[in-house]
């Protein structure tokens, strides 16, 4: 079954033990300085927001039907049937389209580098795998980031949200959002104030271009007929005139128009 | 004549100069120091312009291989040949732009064996692909014909058909694919430019701006090589191109109506300025000066209607590209020094192959040729008259 994370931001206390343990496990520097950015990127794939007493964490939503992953021509992102969206950057080429299709902006590039790669949260794809929970949520102390099955998560996160009227913004975020992510948010305040967008579509990105992209195989055979066919009837006309009335000028000029004959005789 | 052409030939020098210098900033340096491109605007002039626009500039090749070789339309056919030589260099140089804007660009050949068929970039690789193999081999013959190669030549002859039909499939797969690479971004992209039917746009577009092209490049080879087409030709693309503009204007119209997005267009802003410049450019004027007969029966005004539909639907592609993702993004993108200098050392490379093409190869029709090839086609060498067109 699919696994998914679940934020409780009403659980969160900004410790940031998220941060620190998801770049140790990615293997990125992580000092006073890097916690003190507020902003994804290529050296720091997730991060507390603070607005006064009130947090929220940003990371890859890791999506069900991922877009980064449906724009990639060389299936260098990949959803796998744990959660995880995962990247290998041995087939990347460097196109940038995940960047541009990513409905969060989660996606980074190592700009300032000659092999650059694509970095972001791969949800700890090696040891969810392993049957290990993320290195997020197995350093959070309060319980506000929690690994678990996602549909065990959903029922969670309703129960939470039905026992404490009035604590959350009666909205799972995630659930539906592009067609529901693998991060599964809770908030006592509005979520676009930590500018997660909740004007998405909730239908799966992949299927605004996957609805033209799936007609080229019937469009190339069809194509084919009707330029084959026009070329037929545009040419025969042709060939009749030239049996009925076999001018002088086709006979030097075998497939060419009369009137360029004439021009070029000039 | 000499001091106008040592001129260019200076601007050409000097552009290819800072060319080679901001591409060994790009190799040296990475894409960080060398573009103004971030996380949050990761694509800039070289997929807007260089890529999105190269491959629309040379639609001419397969709009008109289609009107000569399917439709049989025969009056056109002395076009043929330096709208195929258009988007062969097209083509070229915009791999050769691709080298430049991809991260690992040694990984090019990638798509080759790393499938992903859910991808248009994936679907564009490979009609691009394609299409650069079918304009080599329509290419082939003027370069064939040069050199008195027959064999070759009647190998292509044989299979010109199939080419040109596979050709015209390719093109309009890619030329409207790269449309349908905004479709996954109904969030981020503008609403004047986000529509389910950008691949629709982007296909008519493109046989607008080839026919302006082909008309451009008729009067350019005329003021610097004295090579150019008759003008009831140039006034037949004109018809033509009133129509497809009609065609387009109105859809484009309706499109926004229905996504009643009209309203937006009187709202003062960055993109409605940038909107109505792209409109102005692209359809009002042309429509207007187009219906006026004194203009489409002349050369000049014809001229003058091809640079506004090409500059116009340029800025249409770097709407779509750059505008419209601007405020989502949350950034202003302005093309670094480096980017600009290696844009436009392409397009100086692209109009010196041109210009080299035309004096070398057979590409316009002229009195000397005609003269020159009349005996081969007499004798009946189909081939030699026709293979390449």
């Amino acid at each position: 079954m699919s696994k998914a994370i679940l934020y409780d931001a009403t659980l969160c206390i900004n410790c940031k033990q998220c941060e620190a343990a998801c770049a140790e496990k990615n293997q990125l520097r992580y000092d006073d300085a890097v916690a003190a950015e507020d902003r994804q990127s290529e050296h720091k794939f997730t991060v507390v927001l603070a607005k006064g007493d009130k947090y929220m964490r940003r990371l890859c939503m890791n999506c069900a039907d991922p877009a980064c992953a449906s724009v990639c021509p060389v299936a260098a992102l990949r959803k796998t049937p744990e959660g995880p969206v995962i990247y290998e950057a041995s087939r990347c080429m460097g196109c940038r389209y995940c960047m541009v299709a990513c409905p969060f902006g989660v996606p980074k590039y190592e700009w300032n580098k000659l092999v650059p790669r694509v970095q972001k949260c791969t949800m700890c794809s090696d040891r969810v795998e392993a049957g290990k929970q993320t290195s997020c949520a197995d350093a959070c102390p309060t319980g506000a980031t929690k690994f678990g099955e996602r549909d065990e998560l959903i029922t969670e996160a309703q129960q939470r949200l039905h026992d404490n009227p009035g604590k959350y913004v009666n909205h799972i975020y995630g659930l539906n959002e592009v067609g529901g992510t693998s991060v599964l948010l809770l908030s006592s305040v509005p979520f676009e104030e930590f500018g997660y967008r909740t004007d998405l579509t909730r239908d799966p990105l992949p299927l605004f271009t996957y609805r033209v992209l799936s007609r080229i195989p019937d469009f190339i055979p069809l194509g084919g007929v009707v330029l084959g066919g026009v070329w037929w009837i545009t040419h025969r006309r042709e060939e009749v005139a030239a049996e009925e009335e076999p001018p002088k000028k086709t006979v030097f000029y075998p497939s060419s128009d009369p009137s360029q004959g004439d021009r070029r005789a000039k | 004549m000499k001091i106008k052409l040592s001129f260019w030939k200076l601007v050409f020098f000097f552009l290819m100069a800072a060319g080679v210098y901001a591409t060994y900033v790009r190799f040296a340096k990475g894409l960080g120091p060398s573009t103004n491109l971030s996380d949050q605007f990761p694509w800039g002039i070289w997929i807007g312009f260089d890529v999105l626009c190269g491959v629309m500039l040379a639609a001419g090749g397969f709009t008109l291989t289609a009107a000569v070789h399917i439709l049989n339309i025969k009056r056109l056919k002395p076009i043929v040949r330096p709208t195929i030589l258009t988007a062969f260099l097209g083509y070229v140089l915009v791999s050769v732009a691709l080298l430049f804007d991809l991260g690992k660009p040694y990984n090019i050949w990638h798509p080759l064996i790393m499938r992903n068929p859910h991808s248009v970039m994936f679907e564009v690789a490979y009609c691009v692909m394609l299409y650069t193999a079918v304009l080599s081999l329509e290419f082939a013959p003027i370069v064939l014909e040069r050199f008195n190669l027959q064999k070759p030549l009647k190998i292509i002859r044989a299979v010109l058909i199939p080419l040109v039909i596979g050709g015209v499939i390719l093109s309009t797969l890619h030329q409207s694919s790269l449309g349908t690479l905004y479709l996954i971004m109904p969030e981020k992209l503008h609403p004047f430019w986000y529509t389910p039917l950008l691949p629709v746009f982007f296909f008519l577009s493109a046989i607008a701006v080839g026919l302006a092209m082909t008309i451009f490049e008729s009067s350019m080879s005329a003021k610097h090589f004295g090579r150019q087409l008759e003008l009831p030709i140039i006034q037949e693309l004109g018809r033509v191109l009133l129509v497809v503009l009609s065609v387009y204007g109105i859809l484009r119209f309706e499109d926004l109506l229905h996504r009643g997005v009209l309203k937006l267009l009187f709202q003062p802003s960055y993109e409605t300025y940038l909107f109505w410049l792209e409109l102005t450019l692209a359809l009002i004027l042309p429509l207007a000066l187009l219906t006026q007969k004194k203009v489409r029966m002349t050369a000049g005004g014809l001229y003058v209607t091809a640079v506004l539909v090409v500059l116009g639907f340029i800025t249409n592609r770097l709407n779509v590209s750059i505008t419209g993702l601007e405020g989502s993004a949350g950034v202003r993108y302005i093309p670094k020094w480096t980017e600009l200098a290696i844009t436009a050392a392409i397009i100086a490379a692209g109009f010196a192959l041109f210009g080299l093409a035309t004096k070398y190869l057979p590409i316009f029709p002229s009195e000397t040729e005609h003269v020159a090839h009349e005996p081969e086609v007499v004798v009946g060498s189909e081939v030699l008259s026709h293979a390449g067109d």
